[in-house]
């Protein structure tokens, strides 16, 4: 362990889970759980078509349904007393370019529907039932418009246009790296590699949809929204925004969530909508989606399109990566995306390795889908996919192991920090013990020697080797700024030690299934030297923590652990000057151990901390001019971001004649500094990697040319399953991370960038002997039996 | 509006209700008798976040009327715990880290206690086969599996829910 996070009676241990009691009794509250007096629901009428000019929209018939109580089309919106909702604001532009207002997401439309979900007009009953079936007797006069649904169709010359500001469909044209140098390496290099990879969707898919609760008084102008949401803090000011209301005046509340994965982050026009009619009937009003709207609206991960290539030479050394890459939008830009593909896809593009050079140039281009944004490793995955493609193409056509080729080109241990071509400060590493571990778990050496005779007897075996970093912990905050953000990325937490010494930590983290109550406690517990039973963590209320910024990007245990930590040493630091004021001696003669302040030396002339806390509340003994009370404030701003790292290895077996995939091993070794809680990380692991294995395997949101969905419903989109997801083995090694307090590095993305190309690598190497370099995620059966019919070997091709 | 009149056992407390013939027998549990424990996640059968017990066997609730429940015995996940203790297969799902967000869970818990009652030994790839008309999509299934199989031991060790 590092000196900067010591083991101690709680961090680093498995303990159970605060949050579980409730979740395994059906005590929990989610949004649709909770209700208020007068509650009226709402069902939101949504665009059937992909692209389609509004003439008319007859909401007469639905208005007379009994139970009904109002149904509003934009128009009513505008012309209501209440100022009309605005768009949601893209809330990370660049350095150079900000994203133009007229590419933001419309709360409503009436003239104009540029994707399938979008919001058209909104029935408020006294019944969810009501509301649904008044919904279908509003009539819309559609006329349908010529749509597009992948981007490079989208930047044809004939393509239909989405938004005139934007005649070729092109919002953004970014690059970063040197083109120069990069060009240089390549043309040095002894030889080139490239692969195209298209721009698979995904859906989010939390078992959970979203939902909104919100309530509005009168009189006292409070508007109050309980949320599914990642951020209250984002969500109340961006509601703010797009609502031209007061923001204190707002309180937004994430009671139990079911899940996000990134969707849960952004704000969408829906729950905006809730928030303004509670306003304009103050009466409650509830909204959840039904599975095929949240499908539809809910913002899909990736859709970046790369063509990547690598420059190496003969014996294996990278010499420079190159990559082009057009990211389908959808029809709006959403609040996050600008900064996906481009800064942080760019910042892990080179990933564990020591590269030369690197350059990338990535368009924005709309079309007549959901918007994207981010979802669970957001777009490091597709830097981890291409460059773990790529890795595994050049070692076929070098003749070089996979492993090895890797390992030649690792940033060695004692390189840390270091920094990457792509201007990233990697904060420590150790690459080939994960590595080296993986192979020994998974007996390489055997497997490739199985492997040979296995292909003898006729059967196909393949064997994928990934290794990646991971970006995670956003901050800092002025890094951030830099690269355009438009917020702060520190994380606050306070920490309350009540007269009893019991204690509630205030964190604006907001988790939903990471086990923050758990994890944060642990944290509290070790830093005071309290019972684990007697802290409580409290998150997800703008009302109750006085801010924060929330959970994503693996930023709570790094950021979020780190504020918790120093608003605990801040309460530490009070208490020993109270100590040493009634001990009567100086401040550098108490010590503070198992939460109690010794004098040195004289062991029995102690207090202990819930002694002190005590005094801290009575006031009677304080030192001069201090406060009385026993609570700490921490705003964390990270000294910079961390780098979890790590090596999974698929094995499958493919049955040729029928293209079925049987997973024989799957074995991953993650580093993500220290940990809080070890059963919970590898939870997070396994969760990652069955989120990367459903992407490689079975999941993509397809549309098809008239921009209708085909993946609305869970019969049509392929989620991993019980009996899809292989029993994965798990084991990790420990560098900490210098860059915040506990030494922890965040590990929620880790599995999700470690699968997709791990399960590619190993079809990829299973289908060799077909003279099959390359095959498309998702990898399902029929691909793989497709692509062994078209292949030179298979019974389709010539011999 | 047409209303019918139905007569339902939820975790033996006996309800006399009066609903549309179109409520879907989730929303009646968790709507008009408050048993919110149950979760609705797709609407079309898929997932499985809204498993009861109808009659002692697992049924989707979000794919049922409320009237085809008529006169039936439903057992839901506020009815596991019994005299203040957990039932096994909670305890499995706490200790073996079975849950994260614990949105699924209640569904998975109902359907994993039938599957422990039909085969009270299953091997690891009876539960995942067991289990794979429930989609939960944060814990990667492994830790679930791991649940189903503490929870089975302690059963046959003599926990007082056989």
């Amino acid at each position: 362990m590092s000196e900067t996070a010591p083991a101690g009676k709680y961090f680093g241990k498995t303990v159970e889970r605060k949050e579980d009691p409730e979740l395994i009794t059906g005590d929990a509250g989610y949004v649709d759980d909770l209700e208020e007096p007068g509650m009226c629901h709402i069902a939101i009428l949504r665009s059937q078509h992909g692209h389609a000019k509004i003439n008319d929209i007859d909401t007469s018939r639905a208005e007379e349904v009994e139970g009904v109580i109002d149904v509003l089309t934009a128009e009513d919106f505008e012309a209501a007393a209440l100022p009309t909702p605005g768009h949601i604001p893209v809330i990370w532009h660049f350095t150079d370019f900000e994203i133009p207002e007229a590419f933001w997401k419309r709360v409503i439309v009436g003239d104009r529907a540029r994707y399938q979900g979008e919001s058209i007009a909104v029935v408020i009953a006294e019944d969810r039932y009501t509301a649904y079936n008044a919904r279908d007797q509003i009539h819309v006069d559609y006329e349908p418009l010529d749509a597009v649904v992948s981007p490079f169709d989208a930047m044809e010359a004939d393509a239909p246009t989405l938004h005139d500001e934007a005649p070729d469909n092109v919002v953004f044209d970014w690059e970063e790296g040197d083109a120069e140098a990069t060009d240089e390496q390549f043309e040095a290099a002894d030889h080139t590699f490239s692969v195209e990879l298209p721009s698979q969707r995904i859906l989010p898919t939390s078992i959970e949809t979203r939902g909104a609760l919100a309530t509005y008084s009168g009189s006292s102008g409070k508007l109050e929204l309980q949320m599914t949401s990642q951020n209250p803090h984002l969500h109340r000011s961006l509601l703010s925004r797009v609502l031209d209301y007061p923001e204190h005046k707002i309180q937004v509340v994430a009671p139990d969530v079911g899940g996000g994965f990134g969707s849960k982050i952004y704000h969408y026009a829906d729950e905006a909508i809730t928030a303004w009619l509670a306003m304009y009937l103050e009466r409650p009003v509830k909204w959840i989606a039904p599975r095929s709207e949240a499908s539809q609206t809910d913002a899909h991960g990736r859709g970046l399109a790369q063509e990547g290539e690598l420059a190496i030479d003969d014996d294996g050394t990278v010499r420079a990566v190159r990559v082009t890459g057009h990211v389908d939008l959808g029809a709006y830009v959403s609040c996050l995306l600008p900064a996906l593909p481009t800064d942080e896809y760019w910042g892990v593009l080179s990933g564990p390795y020591d590269l030369n050079a690197a350059h990338c140039r990535i368009r924005g281009v709309l079309t007549n889908a959901a918007p994207v944004d981010a979802y669970r490793g957001a777009n490091l995955t597709d830097a981890t996919h291409l460059l773990e493609r790529l890795m595994k193409t050049a070692a076929t056509e070098l003749g070089i192991d996979p492993v090895e080729i890797r390992r030649r080109n690792f940033i060695s241990a004692d390189e840390f920090p270091f920094e990457t071509v792509t201007g990233m400060l990697y904060d420590s590493g150790d690459y080939e013990p994960a590595l080296d571990r993986a192979l020994e778990m998974v007996d390489y050496e055997a497997l490739r020697g199985r492997q040979a005779k296995l292909r003898e007897e006729g059967r196909y075996l393949g064997i994928g080797v990934a290794s990646f970093i991971e970006m995670s912990g956003l901050g800092p905050s002025a890094i951030c700024g830099m690269l355009g953000a438009q917020s702060g990325y520190w994380e606050n937490s306070t920490i309350r030690v009540h007269p009893s010494g019991t204690v509630t930590a205030f964190c604006g983290t907001s988790g939903h299934g990471q086990g923050h109550e758990t994890t944060f406690a642990q944290i509290v517990a070790d830093k005071l030297g309290v019972p684990y039973d007697d802290v409580e963590v409290v998150e997800g209320d703008t009302d109750q923590i006085a801010h924060g910024q929330g959970t994503y990007a693996s930023r709570s245990g790094p950021v979020g652990g780190g504020a918790v930590a120093r608003g605990a040493d801040k309460v530490v630091e009070k208490g020993r000057k109270i100590a040493a004021h009634q001990l009567e001696v100086q401040l550098e003669d108490i010590d503070f151990e198992d939460g109690a302040f010794a004098v040195t030396g004289a062991p029995d002339r102690s207090m202990t901390i819930q002694e002190i806390a005590a005094e801290a509340y009575l006031g009677h003994d304080l030192p001069d001019e201090m406060e009385p009370g026993l609570e700490e404030t921490s705003f964390y701003d990270p000294e910079n971001l961390t780098f979890p790292f790590g090596t999974h290895i698929a094995v499958v077996e493919i049955d040729p004649a029928t293209g079925e995939l049987e997973f024989v091993r799957y074995v991953g070794v993650d580093d993500c500094g220290e940990q809080i809680n070890p059963q919970i990380v590898e939870g997070q692991v396994q969760g990652g990697v069955a989120q990367g294995i459903g992407q490689a395997r079975s999941e993509a949101a397809v549309y098809d040319d008239r921009g209708n969905i085909r993946t609305a419903t869970l019969l049509d989109y392929g989620l991993p399953k019980t009996n899809t997801v292989p029993e994965l083995e798990l084991d990790s090694t420990v560098t900490p991370s210098p860059h915040n307090p506990i030494g922890v590095k965040g590990v929620g993305e880790a599995g999700t960038l470690a699968a997709p190309p791990a399960v590619v690598n190993a079809v990829v190497d299973a289908l060799e002997p077909f003279g099959i370099d390359h095959v498309n995620m998702p990898v399902t059966d029929e691909v793989i039996w497709t692509a062994i019919q078209e292949s030179e070997t298979g019974p389709g091709g010539e011999s | 509006m047409r209303r019918e009149d139905v007569s339902l056992t939820v975790n033996g407390n006996e309800h006399e209700i009066s609903i549309e013939p179109s409520r879907l027998l989730v929303h009646t549990l968790r709507g008009e008798l408050g048993y919110t424990g149950t979760n609705i996640g797709c609407e079309s059968g898929v997932c499985g976040a809204c498993t009861v017990l109808m009659d002692g066997k697992p049924v989707k609730s979000c794919t049922l009327l409320t009237m085809q429940a008529d006169g039936a015995e439903i057992e839901t996940v506020e009815g596991l715990k019994t005299n203040g203790e957990l039932h096994p297969i909670q305890e499995g799902f706490s200790q073996e880290h079975g849950l994260q967000c614990g949105y699924c869970t209640p569904g998975m818990m109902m359907t994993a206690v039938d599957l422990l009652k039909q085969n009270p030994d299953p091997t690891r790839e009876e539960i995942r086969d067991g289990l794979e008309g429930n989609l939960c999509r944060c814990t990667g299934y492994q830790n679930i599996v791991n649940a189903v199989e503490s929870a089975a031991e302690k059963m046959h060790s003599g926990g007082s829910h056989e």
